[in-house]
């Protein structure tokens, strides 16, 4: 690999966008596609299918057999609310080697003590998030309980289309968001990609137990293909 | 924790900066039950230094080799890894599957 596409190629993963990386394997001549240009590409629609599945694989073309090594930045969980579930899941997902974010505006929640390892921020969502480039390879999970602070952050995960939405709270308790989110302009089919309650059910009670069953489901969406998802 | 592909990459471009010989291997095939999934990466020194995996530790020593071989020489090689290899009893894969390895040099 020449060092110039190595270069581009870190150069994008830290900017959390998504390349392919061609190689011819007979020659082993190779050139690096960006998301934004695979359309464009001679193997467009190749690149295409394999950036939505997010999976690298040897393919045969008309030029010869081709390897496609497809980067997509790896997955950040946001977690809005320095609460004592988030405690456990802000490292339960850093050894799953997810970038942790915690958003919480309440100083008395949001305090380095309480999360020695964790990145926090202790402001409010609409200041928050916007750097966090939320987008598509990221994980959000709502967990403050209070209206005012996860409403406006489930808006912004649905608006950047995160690939795993999860919000805490009773069936009752959620039934209720979704009548707040729609007086708010939420659309009806991204309502119900909202996971709520939150979490697989493994009969989980404590925060600790809770983090497990939330970081199980994050990890089933990454990793399950959605019908199959749907159906457990 | 300096386990991530991306972490991996980095590492193959700070190295070849500061002047190393690096390789870079690549889970490009693999067969049945595989320890690592394609795409999966190792990136090596001219001096047997690596980073990152390709299998659960079953290979990499063999590939490691090969690195070095392909950092002195330029040209990258194909590399295959099964219980059916004649090598299997030295560097085979325990869990049974098969897998291919693309060894580059990055420079």
């Amino acid at each position: 690999m020449k060092l110039e596409i190595l270069n581009a190629l870190n150069a994008e993963r830290a900017a959390r966008r998504a390349v392919v990386v061609v190689t011819d394997v007979a020659s082993g001549e190779q050139r690096l596609v960006k998301a934004a240009d695979a359309a464009k590409d001679p193997l467009g629609e190749l690149l295409e299918k394999r950036l939505r599945m997010a999976k690298s694989g040897m393919e045969e073309t008309a030029q010869g057999k081709v390897f496609l090594t497809v980067h997509v930045p790896s997955p950040q969980l946001v977690i809005i609310g320095a609460v004592h579930i988030s405690q456990v899941l802000g490292p339960i997902a850093k050894l799953l080697d997810y970038d942790v974010t915690i958003v919480d505006p309440r100083t008395a929640f949001a305090s380095a003590e309480r999360f020695p390892d964790v990145k926090v921020v202790a402001e409010w969502p609409d200041v928050a998030l916007p750097p966090l480039n939320v987008d598509h390879y990221t994980a959000f999970v709502a967990v403050t309980h209070d209206p005012k602070i996860d409403d406006p952050a489930l808006i912004h995960a649905l608006e950047r289309d995160c690939y795993y939405i999860g919000a805490l709270g009773s069936r009752k308790t959620h039934g209720r968001r979704l009548e707040r989110l729609k007086a708010a302009g939420v659309r009806e089919d991204q309502l119900s990609r909202i996971h709520a309650p939150i979490g697989l059910n493994i009969g989980a009670v404590s925060p600790a137990e809770i983090a497990v069953s939330i970081m199980a489901e994050i990890t089933q969406r990454l990793r399950q293909k959605v019908d199959k998802a749907e159906a457990a | 924790m300096l386990s991530r592909d991306e972490d991996i990459l980095k590492a193959a471009e700070d190295w070849r900066k500061a002047g190393r010989g690096v390789a870079l291997a690549t889970v490009v095939e693999t067969w049945g039950s595989a320890p690592r999934p394609v795409g999966s990466n190792l990136v090596i020194d001219g001096e047997g230094n690596f980073l990152g995996s390709v299998s659960g530790g079953c290979v990499e020593g063999a590939v490691v080799t090969e690195a070095i071989d392909v950092i002195d020489s330029g040209k990258p090689k194909m590399l295959e890894f099964g219980v059916a290899d004649e090598t299997a009893w030295n560097v085979g894969l325990s869990c049974g599957g098969t897998i291919r390895v693309y060894v580059e040099k990055v420079g």
